[in-house]
């Protein structure tokens, strides 16, 4: 790094929503993930980028901390959510994932009733004092979500029945109701078709009003489309990070350029 | 920080006390599982301890050195030594002589006859056989080791009280004598019960034992595994590989899967109304135990050798297929080869099975008291299950001990087969 | 005896057909084998076919006919006095002639003697024109198919043929065994409903199935009501569940979710013990060690608890059943796919959280019906009822107190020198039919709520 992108990145610090130095994860003797400093800034969307097994997904479910559900999982260096270290021995992992929250890559929508589907969170949170404020919720979460207007008619019925797009939003939705303040989004469209995929891509735009968004995707356009910051991780290693426009049309890495300009990946 | 309008935020003190709450029932949950196993492994426990504890005294067996005189006399055959004479003795009367000898002071006919109660009702016919294997011990007399009677094994083994005067004893104060007096002289000692395991069965504890239930048992399983393994495997093999995917062929797995749910006695009722009655097979025979308890394990045949033919992958059948092989070929010399690990475990565990079946045989009749050792699969017998049965039924203290110990023969048996199989699993285990 | 010896001869012949076949067939071709179309073996098998099936099949007819033959041979050449008699006394007569027959048992008349002279000979001479013409059949077979040998002759597909159609009726068993139990069922209740009738077994309230022999005979009530058994049953396999319910779904959330795998490596087959120990030992260890434990603490709490008490008997049920509900519920709780875990997970829920409302509840239905296959196992227990509950029928909803259970009267019902054909032993065919019925139906249910459960998730 040069000096004046450290100089950059000292000021990046003080926007960062998470922060990463020197993270590494180890899968037992595999060493998956190399020196990751990185800052994800709030209220913005970042992109992690690269091609297969480069350790992006790895990254992520490093910040909510769900590969503590990996066993012979090791993961070194420190991770801060707005500057508490998020790996201390102190901090409840519950309370974390509360406050980051996840949307996975094929819809997981529970086998229960759409508005027990986003009421679960609240619930368990105790985030909710009576009925009524369980309903306000679930009906905002669902109406930020771009869902409410399909399926306000049938609130009682499975979740696992809508459509592919709209169990995604649906899984959105879940994740919205407990208030997190990151959302972490792990190559949420790959399993929709195309019209699904941009209303979600509508609906991370409108999101990032209120919450900062990590999105994990395959598809370099997605990414152009969606996010203000992009890193591209190669091999485990974060190789570049920057704004969105200045990676894709300007790459300072010849790895990014190779990915980008279609090389290889 | 997202907007939450309406929605207050509970306050910090308030979520960490709901969060210490989730966490206890977190802990409570936990705890419930262990509690769970280590209940159910606890009952395995008490119950593998309760039968072994009392089973293993009846390994053991009390005996009585008396003197026997084989005094012509006494015996009733006076110069007569031709064989049948000698059978038909009167060796009652010698061991009850000999004992009047040897305990002098006994008088009065109550007095003698608790006396005789020391040794085995059946204790003559230890004699019986010596004579008969050696002619010339008559006019001699001869130390000889008797079963004792079934109350002073118990005795002797602690399962009845030795304290005279003490309430409710079997054992009069006097015999409860004579057995410190037997002690101080050496003549009676405990030995290994080799009646348990030579012997048919018996009304008499001490007399009592497996050996006619074991053959039996072998016989009928023999009986079953000859009918049901070639037709397991040709059911197996038919639905698997040759059989269309038609409604009759649903018809033919659903009949089998609800066959295998079927309560055990429906079996040994069909028994009983086809075998017995249509057939006119002969009662209490193994044939027929067999026959019921095929029936019973044709299911799981059938359903392990599936499982096992399914495991083995496509390729190798288009492989022989390719090479001009016909269907029936390719089955014989490559399927059944690959799977026939597979169908032999199933096989093993059902026959397993079959052996710790009861009820079915109790309504074919396997229930009578039989007590010489079947010669034949066509002579009455009785199987392990159903002596551990009729034995627990008897009032005899002693026969608690020897039920428990025909637990521990079949136990064995079962802990034999079940280890065959798993060996037969994990040598031939293939990972495709 | 003479059987055996028969089928040994026909097992040499038709080894000896085999050689001839497959030497015959190396002969035809010149010792030149690839010129045959069928390996030389199938030849052999051919022939050996040819000389055992037609012998085989004879043999088997006459074994299926020969109760019946004997039985109108014997019944036609009794004295006509004894020819009037009514079915049940002629029953018993041929029975004596039987048995006087087969094993030497004494005759109790002259007439019954004589018959079963004519029982012997007649089954003798059977035996032996069977025994004659068989051998016959399986020497022309064997010269028979001799002669078609040739180098052309198709003979793997003829011999793959027969073996198809063994095949076939091998498969066929299993629906013989279940036409077989139908039938035998349904023939004997009928009978049984014509001594009593349905009603009456159905939602009568008194069992003390006593019938008389003669008809003037005191204390001859009879009473077929069968409802104080199935409240019986369904009593002390209510307490069994109890049981096995929760050790078993506890046991199998924790060793699917939370155990390590090295302990659910050792704890897993431990379980599965208790499966493979034979009921009979269950009920010895239920009669000698749990009954009187139970009737101990029951007089020191002031209880009066029977010596056959349900609860004794209920609950070493249930400890038998434990491992059913557990394996069944650890494999539908496994299939749970693990994305919805994560989704709980992700939100911010603890494990029991996640377990209790998300897995499991997906589990559900599948766990349901693993329950229902354990109540059918319960119900259908029969070992374990007989030896430590009671005998006498008892209309109570008290499991201190002892019942009995349509599987005990069963074998209560048959176990013993009966005759056949009192309503007494038939009654035992009744309560099978309903056993039956009802533990097929569990099953069914059960199978398809398991069915649609599986659909969901594959």
């Amino acid at each position: 790094m040069t000096a004046q992108t450290a100089a950059a990145s000292l000021a990046d610090r003080r926007l960062a929503k998470v922060s990463s130095r020197d993270v590494n994860v180890f899968y037992g003797e595999k060493h998956a993930l190399k020196h990751v400093d990185l800052d994800i800034r709030a209220n913005e969307v970042t992109a992690l980028i690269g091609p297969s097994g480069c350790g992006k997904s790895t990254y992520l479910r490093c910040i909510n901390r769900m590969n503590d559900l990996i066993e012979n999982c090791q993961v070194t260096g420190s991770l801060s959510l707005d500057g508490d270290d998020v790996y201390d021995k102190k901090v409840d992992v519950v309370q974390l994932r509360a406050r980051v929250g996840m949307v996975f890559q094929k819809p997981n929508p529970f086998p229960k009733s759409i508005y027990d589907n986003v009421a679960y969170g609240p619930r368990i949170h105790g985030m909710a004092r009576d009925q009524a404020e369980l309903d306000e919720v679930v009906m905002s979460s669902l109406e930020r979500a771009g869902l409410l207007a399909e399926v306000k008619d049938r609130l009682e019925e499975p979740g696992t029945g809508l459509s592919g797009g709209q169990q995604q939003r649906l899984c959105i939705a879940r994740a919205i109701a407990v208030s997190p303040e990151v959302i972490l989004m792990d190559e949420p469209c790959s399993a929709l078709d195309p019209i699904a995929t941009a209303k979600v891509e509508e609906l991370i735009d409108e999101l990032r009003e209120n919450f900062t968004i990590v999105i994990v995707t395959h598809s370099m356009q997605q990414a152009a489309r969606v996010s203000q910051r992009t890193a591209f991780f190669h091999l485990g290693e974060l190789v570049e990070v920057g704004d969105t426009e200045q990676i894709f049309t300007n790459p300072q890495h010849p790895l990014t350029q190779g990915y980008i300009t279609g090389r290889f990946g | 920080m997202a907007e939450n309008s309406s929605l207050v935020r509970s306050t910090p003190a308030a979520m960490a006390a709901r969060l210490k709450r989730r966490y206890a029932a977190e802990t409570r949950f936990r705890l419930a599982g262990i509690t769970a196993i280590a209940l159910a492994l606890g009952f395995l426990a008490t119950l593998i301890f309760t039968i072994f504890s009392n089973g293993l005294t009846a390994f053991v067996q009390t005996s009585v050195k008396v003197e026997v005189a084989f005094d012509p006399e006494v015996l009733g055959i006076g110069n007569d030594r031709s064989p049948d004479a000698l059978a038909g003795a009167n060796y009652g009367q010698v061991i009850k002589e000999s004992l009047y000898k040897q305990f002098p002071t006994v008088e009065g006919r109550s007095e003698r006859r608790e006396l005789v109660g020391l040794v085995s009702s059946g204790a003559d016919i230890t004699l019986r056989k010596m004579l008969a294997a050696n002619p010339a011990l008559i006019g001699t007399t001869q130390s000889v080791w008797l079963i004792a009677g079934d109350d002073i094994d118990m005795a002797m083994k602690g399962h009845i009280s030795r304290t005279p005067g003490a309430d409710g004893n079997r054992l009069t104060d006097r015999q409860l004598g004579w057995i410190g007096d037997l002690e101080r002289q050496g003549a009676i000692r405990k030995g290994f019960n080799t009646t348990l395991f030579t012997t048919g069965d018996s009304r008499e504890p001490e007399l009592a034992g497996l050996w006619g239930a074991v053959v039996g048992s072998f016989f009928s399983l023999s009986i079953t595994l000859i009918v049901c393994f070639p037709l397991g495997v040709a059911t197996a093999v038919y639905l698997e590989e040759f059989a269309p995917k038609n409604k009759w062929t649903d018809i033919i797995e659903v009949n089998i899967n609800n066959l295998a749910a079927v309560p055990s006695v429906v079996f040994g009722l069909l028994g009983l109304a086809i075998f017995l009655n249509f057939f006119g097979m002969p009662r209490s025979a193994p044939l027929v135990g067999g026959l019921v308890l095929a029936l019973i394990s044709l299911p799981t045949i059938i359903i392990a050798g599936r499982a096992a033919l399914k495991a083995v992958p496509p390729s190798i059948r288009e492989a022989a297929l390719g090479l001009g092989a016909s269907k029936q070929q390719m089955v014989t010399d490559h399927v059944l080869p690959l799977a026939m690990p597979g169908i032999l475990t199933g096989t093993i565990l059902g026959m397993a099975h079959a052996l710790g079946e009861t009820a079915p045989l109790l309504m074919i009749g396997m229930v009578a008291f039989i007590v010489d050792i079947p010669a034949s699969p066509m002579d009455p017998a009785a199987v392990l299950p159903v002596q551990v049965y009729l034995w627990a039924d008897s009032p005899e203290r002693a026969f608690v001990e020897r039920t428990s110990a025909a637990i521990m023969v079949l136990l064995f048996f079962l802990g034999m087969m079940n280890l065959a199989a798993i060996l037969l699993r994990k040598k031939f285990e293939r990972r495709w | 005896m003479q059987l055996l010896i028969l089928m040994v001869v026909l097992l040499a012949l038709t080894t000896f057909g085999f050689r001839l076949g497959r030497g015959r067939a190396i002969a035809a071709s010149g010792n030149n084998p690839r010129l045959l179309h069928s390996l030389p073996r199938y030849h052999g098998y051919y022939v050996a076919l040819w000389s055992g099936l037609p012998a085989l099949f004879l043999i088997a007819a006459w074994l299926m006919l020969e109760p019946s033959l004997l039985h109108s041979a014997v019944m036609s050449a009794l004295p006509a006095d004894l020819q009037g008699l009514s079915e049940e006394r002629l029953a018993l007569v041929y029975n004596e002639v039987r048995n006087v027959a087969r094993y030497g048992h004494v005759p109790s008349t002259d007439a019954v003697g004589q018959a079963a002279a004519g029982y012997i000979g007649v089954r003798d001479t059977v035996f032996l024109s069977v025994a004659a013409l068989a051998l016959a059949l399986a020497v022309a077979g064997l010269a028979f198919a001799r002669k078609r040998i040739e180098v052309e002759l198709r003979a793997r597909n003829r011999v793959e043929s027969v073996v198809k159609v063994f095949l076939v009726l091998a498969s066929l068993a299993a629906i013989f065994t279940t036409i077989g139990i139908v039938l035998s069922l349904l023939f004997e209740s009928l009978r049984f409903f014509q001594a009593v009738s349905i009603f009456e077994f159905l939602f009568g309230t008194q069992w003390s199935p006593q019938m008389a022999i003669r008809s003037d005979q005191v204390g001859s009530s009879g009473a077929f009501g069968a409802i104080p058994l199935f409240t019986g049953t369904l009593l002390i396999s209510g307490i069994a569940m109890l049981v096995a319910v929760p050790l078993g779904l506890l046991s199998a959330i924790y060793m699917s979710e939370y155990a390590a795998p090295k302990f659910r490596s050792v704890v897993k087959p431990l379980l599965e013990i208790l499966a493979g120990i034979p009921t009979v030992v269950y009920g010895f260890f239920a009669a000698l060690t749990v009954a009187p434990f139970f009737r101990e603490i029951g007089a020191s709490m002031g209880l009066s608890v029977a010596s056959e008490s349900a609860l004794a008997a209920g609950m070493v049920m249930g400890i038998m059943i434990i491992p059913f509900v557990s394996s069944l519920s650890d494999d539908v709780i496994t299939a749970v796919p693990n994305s919805l875990r994560e989704g709980s997970y992700g939100l911010g829920a603890t494990k029991s959280e996640t377990i209790k409302q998300v897995v499991l509840p997906a589990a559900l239905p599948g766990i349901v019906g693993g329950v229902l296959l354990a109540v059918s196992r319960a119900i259908g227990e029969t070992m374990i009822v007989v030896m430590a509950a009671g005998l006498a029928a008892n209309l109570t909803a008290n499991p201190l107190e002892a019942v009995t259970t349509v599987t005990t009267q069963i074998v209560t019902l048959l176990v013993g020198d009966q005759e056949f054909d009192s309503p007494k032993t038939l009654a035992a065919f009744a309560l099978g039919l309903v056993l039956f019925t009802v533990t097929l139906a569990l099953n069914v249910v059960a199978l398809s709520i398991v069915n649609k459960y599986r659909e969901k998730y594959d």
